[in-house]
């Protein structure tokens, strides 16, 4: 458990939920979220027993492994003053879904209700929790923002990303039409579906080209790779990021997808 | 109809294949959902209506036997009568009874998808009775022998070149040079053609969007008019509805009514309210000398108690389809049966079983658009991974879903092994990127990898970086 400072402004301690995908492809993003809440005045601490939230089981009907992987998440972040996730996914299966999963048993729907009001999604959480109304960044270029549907439409996460881009030096957002329409990502849905999936992301990368814009930045990264898989599939100069990396200015890695990782020396 | 619901990927195949289908789509998506959101938008109060006609709907729904035994007690003191109908045949016998006993001949129909539920137009004309869709959308589609692929707009995947093809091809006492390359003549064609069928049915045939229990009443909105001249013209009017469209009282109609032509279409009201509480008055210059109404269950009454009963709100306005981009990707057919889109990924799974219709829940990506437009609040999200869980439970998921769940499981539940494995991962698809940033074609990725590139990692974990330096230190990564 990471030390609080004694004094009339305690740091608000947070444990960071790394999400699984961040894990295994973009450790960036998970450095990029600390580097962020460290500057806004947050002790954080990424707890090493975390794994994934269960949310591929729980949409899947595997109601079981969803509250086995629950109940673990929720005993390893007790404790921590907040629980922030770069992800509006993962946060909202926290905040949203864990509370639901134990509905027959007090005790846990009672530590999930109380891990549910401690956790947010990064950006919601720097702007809405903690008032941070500008980040010290500098990128070149516009960028383009695809709202991801979780954070959208179960967390209301739609202006905080925005508000913070907005301060980032050199940085022009442009929107693109139908920010809001899902890209076709939906977890396994992209898989056991790949010709809807594919119309869909076809759709959003078409939507994303026509705005002129030189990079996608999103919140999740499922929704990431997904747009940054079909543009590289079509061979588009487009980048992908995650919108953490660019708030925090760690822009000197290569984008989703682009060539730079992978040398056999890695 | 036949279902094809469990073969729903080959559906989608053919529909992604289908250009004619892809124009259609696009055009409702710049439709409907725009007008619907200029509607709410003049409607300030629109989101708490919304919880009160979802509490006028819990609350009937809770006390359903009560205000269906009141309704039938008015229709009977209107002189009309009820028909309690448990399952498909029992409502196409009934129905086929009122028109054998009125010797008919032909029927006309306003539009109704409970009559679509039963197939009752295949019924009729087993036993020689010739239906006539009078609806604009269902009469093209009949002409086409084809089933609605939307709720509200059942012809919506029909290009105009296609209806007049339709047509030339059934009017063939039309001269054949006639011009039909306005949608005007096709209309006044249609109308003409029509008019003489509502004088010569002897049964009248219409669906219901809303059944009033303090009055005995059932009410259609319609945007042509047919169904007034179809319930009204006819010997006799018989109303085929299912028994969640009782309301308690004129008011809570009134309450719904305000949200249904808004969801649906954007208009504030639909063209048409029509009322109808019984055959003609001995005051009134005309009217149906009988009027009759066949309630349908087929299985719903078994929803009650359980989660799945939120369903049973659902007003049939279409805004969850006319906003769910699964629907708008593959168009109404590939769901396979009578209702589709969100609302049908619930209802189907309900009507004909899971076993039928289990791909339906799970070819959403839960992007919870549904829910956000639905005027009733019903989870649609949410009903679909119940059906999920059940699929789970019974083992008819895809095995390999299973196993990978499985194995997924017991990775993340032993944090050091998990660890191990992802780190290896990890390193392995940066590997196989060979420096290009993606990998193109992966063994059991092909679901991902046949229509998109995987990007690469980074090459380690954020657990192995973060354990050694609690930082992300650039180096590593080269």
């Amino acid at each position: 458990m990471p030390v609080r400072e004694t004094g009339s402004h305690p740091q608000p301690t947070v444990g960071l939920f790394v999400t699984c995908l961040a894990d295994l492809f973009r450790p960036s993003v998970g450095f990029a979220a600390i580097k962020l809440l460290e500057a806004a005045g947050c002790v954080v601490e990424a707890p090493e027993a975390q794994t994934c939230c269960g949310q591929p089981g729980y949409n899947s009907g595997d109601t079981e492994s969803a509250r086995a992987l629950a109940r673990r998440t929720i005993e390893i972040f007790e404790g921590y003053d907040h629980v922030v996730a770069p992800s509006g996914s993962c946060a909202g299966m926290l905040k949203e879904h864990y509370p639901h999963l134990f509905s027959d048993e007090p005790e846990m729907a009672r530590r999930a209700e109380t891990l549910a009001g401690r956790t947010h999604e990064l950006t919601s959480f720097l702007v809405d929790v903690l008032g941070v109304k500008a980040v010290s960044a500098q990128f070149e270029g516009q960028v383009t923002y695809h709202d991801s549907c979780s954070g959208l439409r179960e967390l209301g996460i739609k202006e905080q990303p925005r508000e913070l881009l907005g301060s980032v030096e050199g940085l022009e957002l442009v929107e693109m039409e139908d920010s809001e329409v899902c890209c076709g990502f939906g977890g396994t849905f992209c898989i056991k579906y790949p010709e809807i999936s594919d119309h869909m992301v076809t759709d959003k990368v078409t939507r994303a080209g026509e705005s002129g814009a030189g990079m996608v930045l999103a919140g999740d990264l499922g929704c990431l790779l997904n747009i940054a898989g079909k543009l590289k599939r079509q061979g588009s100069p487009v980048q992908v990021r995650h919108v953490a990396e660019v708030l925090a200015g760690m822009v000197d890695e290569p984008a989703i997808g682009e060539p730079g990782f992978g040398e056999a020396e890695v | 109809m036949r279902a094809t619901s469990h073969q729903f990927p080959e559906n989608v195949h053919e529909a992604l294949a289908n250009p004619t289908l892809r124009q259609a789509l696009s055009k409702m998506r710049g439709g409907f959902p725009v007008n619907r959101a200029q509607a709410i938008s003049r409607l300030p109060e629109f989101d708490a209506l919304r919880d009160t006609a979802r509490d006028i709907k819990n609350h009937t729904l809770e006390h359903l036997d009560f205000y269906l035994e009141r309704f039938e007690e008015r229709v009977v003191a209107n002189g009309g009568q009820v028909h309690w109908c448990e399952t498909p045949q029992d409502a196409r016998q009934t129905i086929l009874e009122i028109c054998q006993r009125l010797n008919a001949r032909s029927v006309t129909k306003g539009k109704s998808m409970i009559a679509e539920e039963i197939a009752l137009n295949d019924y009729l004309e087993e036993h020689d009775i010739r239906p006539v869709e009078t609806d604009l959308g269902e009469y093209i589609i009949q002409l086409r022998k084809e089933p609605p692929s939307h709720i509200i707009a059942p012809a919506i995947h029909v290009t105009k070149d296609q209806v007049i093809e339709a047509f030339r091809e059934a009017h063939t006492e039309l001269p054949a040079d006639r011009p039909l390359d306005e949608p005007r003549d096709l209309t006044d064609e249609a109308r003409t053609m029509l008019r003489q069928e509502y004088f010569d049915a002897d049964v009248g045939i219409t669906g219901a969007n809303f059944l009033v229990a303090e009055t005995g009443t059932s009410t259609i909105v319609t945007n042509e008019g047919n169904g007034d001249l179809t319930q009204t013209l006819a010997k006799a009017h018989v109303v085929i509805a299912s028994l969640e469209k009782i309301v308690p009282t004129m008011e809570d109609m009134a309450t719904i009514l305000r949200l249904l032509a808004r969801s649906a279409t954007g208009q504030e009201f639909s063209v048409y309210t029509t009322l109808s509480s019984g055959p003609k008055r001995k005051e009134d210059l005309d009217g149906p000398e009988e009027y009759h109404v066949v309630l349908l269950d087929n299985g719903r009454s078994d929803l009650l108690g359980t989660e799945f009963r939120e369903i049973l709100r659902c007003i049939r306005c279409s805004a969850c389809m006319n906003h769910c981009p699964v629907y708008g990707a593959v168009g109404g057919h590939a769901y396979g049966w009578v209702y589709p889109g969100p609302m049908g990924a619930i209802l189907t799974p309900t009507l004909i079983g899971i076993d039928q219709a289990g791909h339906l829940p799970n070819a959403s990506t839960f992007c919870g658009k549904c829910e956000e437009v639905c005027p009733m609040r019903i989870p649609l999200p949410q009903l679909m991974r119940a059906y999920r869980t059940r699929e789970h439970e019974r083992g008819i998921s895809p095995k390999a879903t299973r196993w990978g769940l499985r194995l997924w499981r017991f990775l993340a539940t032993r944090p050091r092994l998990y660890g191990a494995v992802t780190g290896l991962v990890a390193r392995a698809i940066a590997n196989l990127g060979w420096g290009q940033g993606v990998v193109t074609s992966l063994p059991l990725a092909g679901g991902w990898t046949s229509v998109r590139d995987l990007p690469v990692t980074q090459g380690r974990t954020f657990r192995s970086l973060y354990k050694q330096t609690k930082s992300y230190p650039a180096s590593s990564t080269k």
